[in-house]
């Protein structure tokens, strides 16, 4: 009786692994067709009929795109791009974030409120009204404009998900540190913020990706070649009669796999901060 | 440091003084200051700028001319190219959202059994998020290509078809190719949040009830469901506003092609402003579009209430 009961068990387990598994590959499988095309020559990737699998693994690929493509100047793009508007995040997020969980205020509601409404208005549906706005500053074609933009539209993730940290630590860790003579700003330094570290480091960790990631914006507002981010600058592949699809790929492989790495890193409390105000 | 200042003050610790303190709206300006000006630079402008504009008479070359009533939204409602897009529209929202929530539902209850290696079917269910939509509807692109593409060799080999079939450029089922690709990105999301619902359900809640011999399903049936209630509504209505700004998927994969037969509400409106230069029509559109998104932002808020005063 007992036997047959572990019997069951364990079918029933090869069963949820399997699934499981195929699940995992099949998620994947772009990501492995894409490391795949990457490394083929390109000859190979017109030959007819094609293969599954590359029939000489051309990894000099990962060198010769950076002399094919401006690939240098996208990632620098970008990088600037992502970590400004990640730094300009932070610093605008982190007191608002510390002072909504420790106090009420008048208005308080509301401006959770218009918090929250950013995250849900992406740029896509207003990108006519910044597309003016960004001219009446004369700041088309600049990286100012998208660090703002990009700093903006993720504010509302870092401030919620900061604040409900913050309201997490009890408020007499701070006072404490008072008592012993910190002042205000060396309590916040020296005692909350290190206890909130993990909601920072998800913080950071997100608005990189999601600048690193935008698209709309930067499609709409960017257009020397040297100073488009990776997704846009990425694009112009395609245009051509001749696609390098090999190149195009080597260059989203090192493009994805930073971010997918970074976000492994903050897997358990990236649903807290884009579910805000909903599920703790 | 911080380490001894907590363990010298340990006694001091009560519970009733975790209230927090009111304080008036001038001393919290300059905690919210920052944030409410970039605010208003990013999000409220751009939306007094695109209504204004939805009014006015305007150039090619952008000066405003006069205040033109509701000319726009007459020309817009006008042009014969709206309806089918807008239709269209209706099939792209509803049909990636509930596709979506129905594959997310048993994925998320699988990754939530404990088997070896869970943890690294969790990873992969990252990648579609974490990589831009862009590269990713790229690489399906490619992979759907006619002639050099995976997916028609692999039906080629297994007998299904013997000539190419051009997934992507094809008229007929171009734009359900393109709706897999938005279900496909949408997935992890969801699964997560779905996945963190089903963490928060007690333990104990499911083996009384076990204990009280209910199978399997009446267990999923009758007391995860409901309690994962909250989440698969939230997951929901984010689906839904993500699904209908959705832009990169259709931009990179079709531009809306040949001409808006492939278009939703979000890409006609920018082919109208950034290609056509029919910056009035676009306005109006954009209004519409914002009103779209409005109303369901202010569904998301009357579900989130309860939850959101507790911060």
């Amino acid at each position: 009786m007992k036997n047959t009961k572990s019997k069951t068990i364990s079918v029933k387990k090869v069963a949820t692994m399997t699934g499981a598994y195929f699940i995992a590959w099949f998620f994947l499988y772009p990501y492995i067709n894409m490391f795949l095309t990457s490394v083929r020559s390109h000859e190979e990737l017109y030959a007819h009929p094609t293969t599954h699998l590359p029939q000489a693994w051309q990894w000099r690929n990962y060198l010769d795109v950076w002399d094919n493509a401006p690939i240098a100047n996208f990632l620098k793009s970008s990088l600037i791009i992502s970590i400004s508007a990640t730094i300009l995040a932070l610093v605008v997020s982190l007191p608002a974030a510390y002072f909504l969980a420790r106090y009420r205020f008048k208005f308080r509601g509301a401006f959770l409120l218009l918090v929250l409404a950013t995250q849900m208005f992406s740029p896509t549906a207003l990108i006519i009204g910044i597309f003016r706005e960004v001219d009446f500053f004369s700041l088309l074609d600049s990286y100012l404009a998208l660090i703002i933009l990009n700093a903006g539209f993720n504010l509302a993730f870092s401030i919620w998900l900061l604040a409900g940290f913050f309201s997490s630590i009890p408020i007499e860790i701070e006072e404490a540190a008072l008592i012993d003579g910190c002042t205000r700003i060396q309590a916040l330094r020296r005692v909350t913020i290190p206890i909130a570290l993990p909601g920072v480091v998800t913080a950071i960790i997100f608005t990189f990706v999601a600048a690193w990631n935008e698209f709309t914006i930067a499609l709409t507002i960017i257009s020397s070649i040297n100073k488009k981010p990776l997704p846009v600058g990425l694009t112009q592949f395609i245009g051509q009669y001749d696609i390098a699809w090999e190149y195009l790929f080597t260059a989203t492989i090192i493009a994805i796999i930073p971010v997918v790495v970074l976000f492994i890193v903050i897997e358990r409390y990236l649903v807290s901060g884009l579910t805000a105000g909903s599920v703790k | 440091m911080s380490g001894k200042l907590l363990i010298k003050n340990n006694a001091t610790i009560t519970k009733k003084s975790v209230a927090t303190h009111d304080v008036s709206l001038t001393s919290a300006l300059p905690w919210i200051g920052p944030a409410l000006i970039l605010i208003a630079l990013v999000v409220i402008w751009p939306v007094v700028e695109l209504v204004r504009i939805s009014f006015t008479d305007i150039t090619i070359a952008g000066s405003l001319l006069d205040f033109h009533g509701f000319t726009n939204y007459r020309e817009l409602l006008a042009n014969p190219d709206l309806y089918p897009v807008a239709r269209r529209t209706l099939l792209w929202v509803f049909g990636i959202v509930f596709s979506t929530v129905i594959l997310s539902l048993p994925l998320a209850q699988l990754i939530n059994q404990d088997f070896p290696g869970r943890k690294y079917v969790r990873w992969a269910l990252i990648f579609p998020w974490a990589a831009s939509v862009v590269m990713t509807s790229m690489i399906w692109t490619w992979i759907l290509d006619a002639y050099s593409g995976e997916f028609n060799l692999t039906l080629t080999q297994i007998g299904l078809i013997t000539e190419p079939v051009d997934w992507v450029n094809n008229p007929g089922n171009s734009f359900y190719v393109l709706m897999a690709v938005a279900v496909f990105v949408s997935i992890p999301f969801t699964t997560y949040v779905l996945l963190a619902g089903l963490q928060s359900i007690p333990n104990d809640i499911i083996e009384a009830a076990a204990v009280d011999g209910a199978g399997h399903w009446q267990i999923y049936r009758q007391i995860k469901f409901p309690l994962l209630r909250n989440s698969l509504l939230i997951a929901t209505i984010i689906n839904l506003i993500n699904v209908f700004n959705s832009f990169p998927i259709i931009w990179i994969m079709t531009r809306g092609g040949p001409g808006y037969e492939t278009d939703t509400t979000t890409t006609f409106a920018y082919k109208l402003a950034f290609i056509e230069s029919n910056m009035g029509q676009s306005t109006a559109l954009g209004v519409f579009n914002f009103i779209v998104i409005l109303l369901i932002v202010s569904l998301y808020l009357k579900v989130t209430k309860a939850t959101r005063t507790e911060l």
